[in-house]
């Protein structure tokens, strides 16, 4: 069965992953690495991460990860995570203003203050929690139900330049995008690893997939 | 579609063994903290809490343990609290799987601690855990203050106050647990409990007093909390924890069903 490499450069919880992984499909190979070389060979590729994004950008930019990651997400079945989906837009507000990897157009900013639900009650940030995704047509969904809930937490969210790279939505109060699908990246800002049966079914699905999406 | 509000059972453990007793039927070792958390699991808890009440040091790693083998095969976040008192202790339990620590006496002492954690971890997974008790007169405005030492010790640092500067300092969530209320399952403290989530902008975990379903409920409604958390009702298996997500969606409220 083919090897998934989830990168590891220092940004948190990737025992989790792993594990969730190796439970949603055991037969698969997973490779937790920092090695540019084991990541470029193979077959797919996790990027997850938690924690402040300038954190992420320097451990990437001083590993040389930055270029590999790049390089990984041109071909492969590419999966991010969190702050592996944020890190792959343009720019993030997060810490004055990083700079990220521009590999899918737009800007990460964050939940304003204040908002509220419709009862009146201030809805609180980090958005964190079980929340409804909704999903536009994607082979990671298969055998998702329309409307299951996902566990997030954060306070950032993307919002990309093209419309057409959002594979799916939740509303905090209102919509925003929460899976992205780029060609042969699909990336969430939710938690598949700690999202019971559905995330391990996207995760699953992700192992299955051949990187094709038109 | 929104938010869902969160169900999260808490297991007392102490040399890696679930204190309290545990009643359900179908499992083989009712002091197995991984098995409990796979059956809470299975119910549809939210998350699990973890209060690590193991008094010796040399004991600490059999938690660690725990959190390893349940981050293993329950794939929902997991909360680590009890004796946090450095970033290496962090460190270990999220090395470990859990996905969030509680700090509680160690911010009371240091709370640059808190401050150097979420700026280490990242506040996602910083909850400061704060134990209060009401000490103001009946007539006179509700005012509460932090007490450390299971509720023993009074600071003289009030509440309200105190979670706001917790925020401050990087929190992403509060764990509030009423000091008066703790084991008598007469509800929550709802004015505590209200009167802190109003306060602050992060997440509040409404905590002790839970004798019946309608006051995990009541800690959302007229409490304001974000996520309710209880230990013996579901410990006793006299309340599963789908009945309590039934009782709560028919007071109205959004679960994860």
């Amino acid at each position: 069965m083919s090897t998934v490499a989830v990168i590891d450069y220092g940004m948190g919880n990737l025992h989790s992953i792993a594990k969730a992984l190796q439970h949603a499909e055991p037969e698969c190979n997973v490779d937790v690495t920092s090695s540019p070389e084991s990541i470029l060979d193979a077959d797919r590729v996790v990027f997850p991460g938690v924690g402040a994004i300038r954190d992420c950008m320097q451990a990437l930019n001083q590993s040389g990860l930055s270029k590999v990651i790049t390089e990984a997400a041109k071909t492969k079945p590419f999966l991010g995570i969190c702050l592996g989906l944020q890190a792959l837009l343009t720019d993030n507000e997060e810490n004055g203003h990083t700079q990220t990897l521009n590999i899918i157009p737009g800007h990460v900013v964050r939940f304003a203050e204040s908002l509220q639900d419709s009862d009146g009650n201030i809805l609180k940030i980090p958005h964190m929690g079980w929340n409804q995704v909704h999903q536009i047509q994607h082979p990671l969904w298969e055998d998702i139900p329309q409307g299951s809930r996902f566990y997030f937490v954060h306070s950032y969210y993307a919002k990309p330049d093209n419309d057409f790279v959002i594979a799916g939505t939740a509303e905090y109060p209102t919509a925003f995008a929460c899976a992205l699908a780029q060609k042969n990246i699909f990336a969430v800002q939710f938690h598949p690893e700690k999202s019971h049966a559905v995330g391990l079914q996207l995760l699953k699905n992700f192992l299955h997939w051949d990187g094709r999406f038109d | 579609m929104s938010l869902a509000k969160r169900i999260i059972p808490c297991l007392d453990v102490d040399n890696g063994r679930v204190v309290k007793g545990v009643k359900f039927v179908d499992i083989r070792d009712a002091g197995d903290p991984v098995e409990i958390a796979r059956r809470y699991d299975k119910e549809g808890a939210d998350e699990i809490t973890f209060l690590d009440i193991t008094a010796t040091h040399d004991n600490r790693d059999t938690i660690v343990h725990v959190v390893e083998q349940v981050a293993s095969e329950v794939f929902i976040p997991l909360t680590v609290g009890g004796g946090i008192r450095t970033l290496d202790d962090i460190r270990r339990m999220l090395n470990a799987g859990a996905d969030k620590v509680g700090i509680n006496s160690a911010a009371v002492f240091n709370p640059d601690f808190v401050r150097e954690a979420a700026e280490r971890f990242g506040s996602q997974c910083i909850v400061v855990a704060i134990d209060a008790k009401k000490v103001s007169p009946p007539n006179e405005a509700d005012r509460w203050e932090i007490f450390t030492h299971g509720g023993r010790k009074g600071t003289g640092i009030d509440a309200v106050e105190w979670a706001k500067n917790m925020v401050s300092y990087g929190a992403g969530e509060i764990l509030l647990t009423s000091m008066d209320r703790d084991g008598t399952r007469i509800g929550f403290d709802l004015p505590l409990t209200r009167a802190i989530s109003e306060a602050v902008s992060v997440p509040v975990i409404a905590s002790g007093g839970v004798g019946c379903l309608d006051h995990l409920a009541d800690g959302i409604i007229e409490g304001k909390a974000d996520a309710v958390l209880a230990a013996s009702i579901f410990h006793f298996a006299e309340y599963t924890i789908q009945q309590a997500k039934e009782r709560m969606a028919e007071r109205g409220i959004e679960v994860r069903l």
